[in-house]
């Protein structure tokens, strides 16, 4: 712990490019993202705002033609290095996705899915696991006298806190978030805002959102993206009150996307 | 305004309706036609078989005189090659299924795997028959055994259950994938833990709808030399035997109207049992089939 307190940035990508096929989907990026903070990442469909964050995971793997060139390093390694697997990199940088997908599990189960993969089968380790976590997405009122139903019988708000739950079940260091409201109503969507300023005393955030309010509302700096690169990337105050780049302002300002 | 151009008047719709009402008779009538030759088959088969359905015909083995004729050495036949196809079809099938839809790259071979499959499944029986014969009566000298005819039978009906399998595994939501993997889950575990749960009514849905055909199935088992007059339960895969469907045709070829009787007597056996697989299938696929 003491380490990674010292170390500034969670994750260190320099030059990173990526193509899916012939389609250039990433160009050039350089960016640090600060660590325990909420860092937004913003821009109009199709910049490759979530082909960078499934990145981060290595989810964008899953994409049969994906090629990529450039380094990421997450705590120092690099990520695609030949020391470092998927699985574990997985387990500390967690995901929360644009529509609510919980397993057609009861709560319980949701929860533990991340624990028992990883080898937990202790009955009260679990249950701790599963309390805690719930409680850290603020679910845990709600559902503690139904956690044997099945999850699809909760609301989508409801859903998507779950989901992040099951992404703190396996303790990981970062929750990456695609678009995690975009599905919700507003106030589905102000709860899991409210989490994310909480979970952000433990966790570094970055979340992928079409909301530009939001950005400004929780994250601590923002990258503008656009067709691919990263127009700019800065404090979210100062880029809101003064965007360096033309495209930035034009955006921010609803000029277009 | 700009004059109409869609101008509709009665005769036009009367002409409309006239078609519709047609078309409602037409296909009502084709219903009907499906269900007449079925509920003529039915009485038939119940007013010639059921004098001769009782405790009796159920526990006795075949016999020269109709009146003492049963289907139990059928029945235990069908049991023991049931007991060999399920297990072997299944762990093939949904083995086959998954190696398709999770693993195997999606390329030109694959696709040509996929398309052959389908058209296996078209394959008439009685060349599955010959299959089995040359192969494992003959080349793997099982000779005509339980063992060779549950095989043969497996054979058969695993396209089907592919088909079916891969069909079931396909129906998962991809996002259902991705939850897993981004706990850091392999592949393996993906596949106990989402995949399989979730495929598993969609599997066994289709299983035991191509199990109810190999029950009913006459011509392969004829072929690799089931035979029709047992006097004795199967005491191991290696025995001979005979199954329902063939101890049926056996009779119906017999002279004496009184067999013809014998023989409606143990169709109703074969409907009641196929019947009763299928509404099984109906209620698992009911009752489990995940909702997204």
């Amino acid at each position: 712990m003491e380490t990674k307190e010292l170390t500034k940035s969670v994750y260190s990508v320099t030059d990173f490019n990526l193509w899916y096929g012939q389609t250039h989907a990433l160009k050039n990026i350089s960016l640090d993202i600060p660590h325990k903070q909420v860092t937004a990442i913003i821009g109009p469909s199709g910049c490759g705002k979530s082909t960078f964050i499934k990145t981060l995971n290595r989810m964008v793997e899953l994409v049969p033609s994906v090629r990529m060139e450039g380094s990421i390093k997450y705590q120092d390694r690099d990520i695609f290095g030949a020391g470092s697997n998927v699985e574990s990199l997985r387990t500390e940088v967690g995901m929360v996705f644009q529509k609510p997908n919980p397993f057609p599990k009861s709560i319980y189960d949701n929860i533990a899915y991340g624990p028992r993969i990883h080898g937990v089968k202790d009955k009260t380790i679990l249950n701790e696991v599963v309390e805690k976590s719930l409680k850290g997405a603020a679910l845990w009122e709600e559902v503690k006298d139904r956690l044997n139903e099945n999850a699809f019988g909760l609301s989508g708000g409801q859903q998507q806190r779950l989901c992040i739950a099951r992404a703190l079940a396996v303790e990981p260091d970062v929750i990456l978030m695609d678009e995690p409201t975009s599905a919700l109503d507003p106030l589905s969507t102000a709860k899991v805002e409210d989490l994310i300023q909480e979970l952000k005393q433990n966790y570094s955030i970055i979340i992928v959102t079409h909301n530009m309010q939001q950005a400004a509302r929780i994250s601590d700096k923002t990258a503008f993206f656009l067709n691919g690169e990263v127009i700019e990337f800065d404090a979210t105050e100062k880029m809101y009150s003064n965007p360096q780049d033309k495209r930035t302002d034009d955006y921010i300002s609803g000029k277009f996307g | 305004m700009n004059e109409k151009r869609i101008v509709i008047d009665d005769k036009k719709i009367n002409r409309r309706r006239m078609y519709n009402k047609t078309g409602q008779v037409l296909f009502f009538l084709s219903t009907v036609f499906g269900m007449i030759v079925l509920a003529t088959l039915l009485v038939r088969i119940f007013t010639q078989g059921f004098d001769y359905l009782n405790w009796d015909f159920l526990t006795s083995y075949a016999s020269r005189r109709p009146e003492d004729a049963g289907i139990k050495a059928a029945i235990a036949g069908t049991v023991w090659v049931m007991g060999i196809t399920i297990p072997v079809s299944l762990v093939l099938g949904v083995g086959t299924a998954l190696y398709l839809e999770e693993y195997a790259a999606k390329n030109k071979f694959t696709h040509f795997i996929e398309l052959n499959l389908s058209n296996l499944a078209g394959v008439p029986s009685i060349v599955f028959g010959l299959l089995g014969l040359t192969v494992f009566v003959r080349t793997f000298a099982m000779g005509r055994s339980i063992l060779a005819g549950g095989l043969t039978m497996s054979l058969l009906i695993l396209p089907i259950i592919v088909v079916a399998s891969k069909e079931s595994i396909r129906s998962i939501p991809q996002e259902q994938y991705e939850a897993a993997y981004a706990m850091g889950a392999t592949k393996w575990q993906i596949i106990k833990t989402v995949v399989l749960p979730a495929a598993t009514p969609g599997i066994l849905t289709g299983a035991i709808l191509s199990l109810s055909r190999a029950v009913g199935e006459t011509a392969s088992l004829l072929m690799i030399g089931a035979m029709a007059f047992i006097a004795y339960l199967p005491d191991s895969i290696f025995s001979s035997f005979t199954v329902l469907p063939i101890q049926i045709f056996n009779w119906a070829g017999r002279p004496q109207a009184a067999f013809q009787s014998v023989a409606a007597a143990g169709s109703i056996v074969l409907l009641v049992i196929l019947i009763a697989m299928n509404s099984v299938a109906i209620i698992i696929r009911n009752k489990y089939t995940k909702r997204y």
